[in-house]
């Protein structure tokens, strides 16, 4: 079939999914969505029409994640007055009353709304794009997420989907090539390499048979930009891999995706198959003579593969430990074949660029840093969720104005950029623009996009050892420098956490940490100190404080806190005693309790079960001991 | 399951993939799908259907985290330790949970009721803490709610 018969398609079916005269119930249920009880209210919508005998003439869909997380779940619902109203925080109850009122009846429930679509009014609910989530943001990459049936490939091609793979074919590979150089495209996953010259290398690597990869293994934890967009947009992925492999000259592609993310895994494979039935993959595709397949791979639970020559040998059903380089994966990749990488990210931007043009793309951005980037918003901030803003935007306007700052009111303290690779970014340094050399220049870097807001309750040198865990057991051991430097720094952080630290140990950290920047094999040994180095130059007061003091500020270092209760505030509601698992608390109803510190190991569930205020922690008193 | 009928299902599994090296991780994540875990009869069988050692298999296997030895329990407890869900309390969730079933990560009850894992980041960090009980994702966990979950299974 040729694009434009598919576009006639999917346009007649685009056009039956938007029309206003019929009521239309969407809900977002991606994983997050899900996880916040997406498919309930789905069932419920479904139940109750079916009861009221509604079934078939009111639509009901599922669409991807439009990024509004903290909202979640998210319904959108074009009532029978056809106004499209964006409900948040839908349960299976409200569900029920959002059918009666504005599908049924025409009324929005304003109370519950959380914005209305454009050109809509309704009395005291904003319009979309009035959000202070959604100002600022530029949407390439998310441009169809949350908007259309990710897996309906009429939608994607509606919305201008496989005419950048149209345009390439007749641009030919040199022209494809030309165009995203022109963009100034840099490699999504992290490191920021210019795309078109990874293309470059591998098109003019000799041999004729090639392979491209799609990195689908986000691993960083507190990370979700691609299981959103794989989830919520897949075409627009694997639109950018068949374009890839033209300009490079593949004729197979896989993709490598995180066996964390079933839902992402089961809307590619889908989404692969509409491609062959639509003559989009396999031989001739679009009548251009360019054949390519594309082939998923699961990967099982390994940080490191995110490396490119440790994925490289995962897909090739090896432990997957990276190599030294050179040779190239350009060179010497996949079963010893010229091989190009690219993450997801990268490729939904290069299906973008190729369908609306390199000066449209390069507009938005910095000089060396062009285009846009999606973030992950998450840990204490109000409204956590998917973003995407112009590279250059300043950190502060992404958390304060973006992300409503921290939540419940308390104070900043840092934010985590780039993962277990990245650094934590102090509150003086807030006005840093996100762009891969100001990063850089700060001590983290970029990543693949993850935000994690840090507030007063956070301990900074737990989060450093927090990091250090991971990356000391997702250490592949290969390299003596990651292995045992990992190791070492986990070691003494722990000392630190446990009263045992010693000023002396702050320079071999130090030391340590330049030592595998330098020496280790892959970015996983070379980046995992920098959660190390940069909470020790930012926040030295509070390593200090550990090792001097004894004293965890935040109260997140249990060996060094104990908890006490407030006679004052206390009036014997024994909560805390219910709840003690170690029954340290003794007291009876209606007289002040108290926690015998010999028993009590530190897990706070009496602060939390207190609906007084009269649990609050004290440095120990008594010698450290470790937990 | 009888051993004679693992083997039926370890071969069926076996007939579906070619008999090359980059067969093995699909593979062995089949094989565990359907078994629940790798037994060592498991690991011969997919060895000698590619031609290479159990010891390379195992190699491969206990590189990956997502491989499993022992059988697992009817119902699988995954509580998140991502940076979001860590600096949201997961930390203590796990600890408690823990505490409750009177097992750490990694293992299973002693009634075979439920295994417990820490996973690194499900990718759910918008709504931390995030669990997954065997299929099923929960966002903003607390301890009670938890609870009550794995009270409602069997």
């Amino acid at each position: 079939m040729s694009l434009n018969n598919l576009q006639a398609r999917a346009a007649e079916s685009w056009a039956a999914f938007v029309r206003t005269d019929r009521p239309r119930i969407l809900v977002g249920a991606a994983t997050c969505g899900r996880a916040a009880g997406a498919m309930q209210v789905l069932a419920a919508f479904r139940e109750h029409l079916e009861k009221r005998g509604l079934s078939n003439q009111v639509l009901v869909a599922e669409v991807g994640c439009n990024g509004l997380c903290y909202a979640e779940p998210l319904v959108e619902i074009t009532g029978s007055d056809g106004r499209r109203v964006l409900y948040q925080q839908v349960d299976e109850k409200l569900a029920v009353k959002l059918l009666e009122s504005h599908v049924i009846d025409g009324e929005p429930v304003a109370k519950k709304a959380l914005a209305v679509v454009e050109g809509e009014t309704v009395r005291g609910v904003p319009p979309l794009s009035r959000l202070p989530m959604l100002r600022g943001q530029v949407r390439i990459i998310l441009r169809n997420c949350g908007v259309i049936d990710p897996t309906n490939l009429d939608h994607y091609i509606a919305l201008g989907g496989y005419s950048g793979l149209a345009r390439a074919l007749s641009q030919g590979p040199l022209g494809v090539i030309e165009e995203i150089r022109a963009a100034g495209l840099r490699g999504r996953g992290g490191a920021g390499f210019p795309t078109a010259q990874k293309w470059t290398l591998a098109r003019n690597a000799p041999g004729d048979q090639k392979y491209v990869i799609c990195n689908a293994d986000e691993g960083d934890p507190g990370a979700f930009m691609n299981r959103s967009v794989l989830e919520s947009d897949p075409h627009s992925v694997l639109e950018g891999l068949t374009i890839a492999a033209f300009a490079v000259g593949a004729g197979v592609g896989y993709v490598y995706v995180r066996a964390e993310y079933p839902l992402a895994v089961q809307r590619v494979e889908l989404a692969i198959r509409q491609m062959r039935e639509n003559g989009l993959l396999g031989s001739d595709i679009l009548g251009s003579g360019f054949s390519f397949d594309i082939r998923i791979k699961q990967g099982a639970g390994a940080f490191v593969c995110g490396e490119e020559t440790a994925l490289i040998a995962s897909i090739e059903g090896r432990r997957g430990m990276p190599r030294p380089r050179p040779p190239f994966p350009a060179n010497c990749g996949l079963f010893g074949r010229p091989t190009n990488i690219n993450n997801v990210e990268t490729l939904a931007a290069a299906a973008a660029i190729m369908a609306r043009g390199a000066a449209w793309y390069a507009q938005h951005g910095t000089e060396k840093s062009r285009g846009t980037k999606t973030f992950s918003l998450a840990g204490r901030i109000q409204r956590t969720g998917l973003i995407e803003v112009p590279l250059g935007t300043p950190l502060r306007r992404i958390i304060e104005d973006i992300g409503g700052g921290v939540a419940g009111g308390r104070k900043f303290k840092a934010v985590q950029t780039g993962g277990p690779s990245g650094g934590c970014i102090p509150a003086r340094l807030l006005d840093t623009p996100v762009d891969y050399e100001h990063l850089a220049e700060v001590g983290s870097i970029m990543g693949s996009g993850g935000l994690v807001v840090m507030d007063e309750d956070s301990c900074m040198v737990d989060v450093a050892r927090y990091f250090l865990t991971f990356t000391e057991s997702e250490s592949c051991g290969k390299c003596v420098p990651c292995r045992m430097g990992t190791q070492h720094l986990l070691r003494i952080l722990t000392d630190i956490c446990e009263g045992r630290g010693t000023r002396a140990q702050l320079e071999q950290l130090h030391r340590i940490g330049l030592t595998m920047r330098k020496a280790s094999l892959c970015g996983l040994g070379q980046t995992a100190p920098n959660p190390v180095l940069t909470t020790l130059k930012y926040f030295e007061d509070e390593y200090l404080a550990h090792i001097e003091a004894g004293h965890c500020a935040a109260g997140v270092c249990r060996a060094l806190i104990e908890f006490c209760i407030d006679p004052e505030k206390c009036n014997g509601c024994t909560a805390c005693a219910l709840a003690c698992p170690v029954a340290a608390i003794e007291g009876s109803r209606r007289t002040a309790h108290r926690i015998a510190q010999d028993l009590c190991i530190q897990c706070g569930s009496c602060r939390t079960a207190c609906k007084f205020d009269a649990v609050s922690f004290r440095p120990r008193t008594r010698q450290p001991v470790s937990v | 399951m009888t051993e004679v009928e693992n083997n039926g299902q370890i071969q069926s599994i076996l007939l579906r993939h070619d008999r090359s090296r980059d067969s093995l991780i699909p593979l062995l994540q089949e094989v565990q799908g359907g078994l629940g875990y790798l037994s060592q009869q498991a690991v011969a069988a997919v060895a000698r259907y590619l031609g290479v050692s159990e010891n390379d298999v195992f190699g491969v296997a206990t590189f990956y985290s997502q491989f499993r030895f022992n059988p697992p329990g009817r119902h699988c407890v995954k509580i998140c330790q991502g940076t979001a869900c860590h600096v949201r309390g997961s930390g203590l969730l796990v600890e408690a949970i823990g505490r409750n079933l009177h097992i750490v990560p990694g293992q299973t009850t002693a009634d075979g009721k439920v295994s417990l894992e820490s996973v690194m980041c499900l990718g759910s960090c918008a709504l931390a803490p995030a669990v997954v009980v065997d299929d099923t994702v929960y966002g903003r966990i607390t301890q009670k709610k938890l609870e009550k979950v794995l009270e409602g299974i069997e």
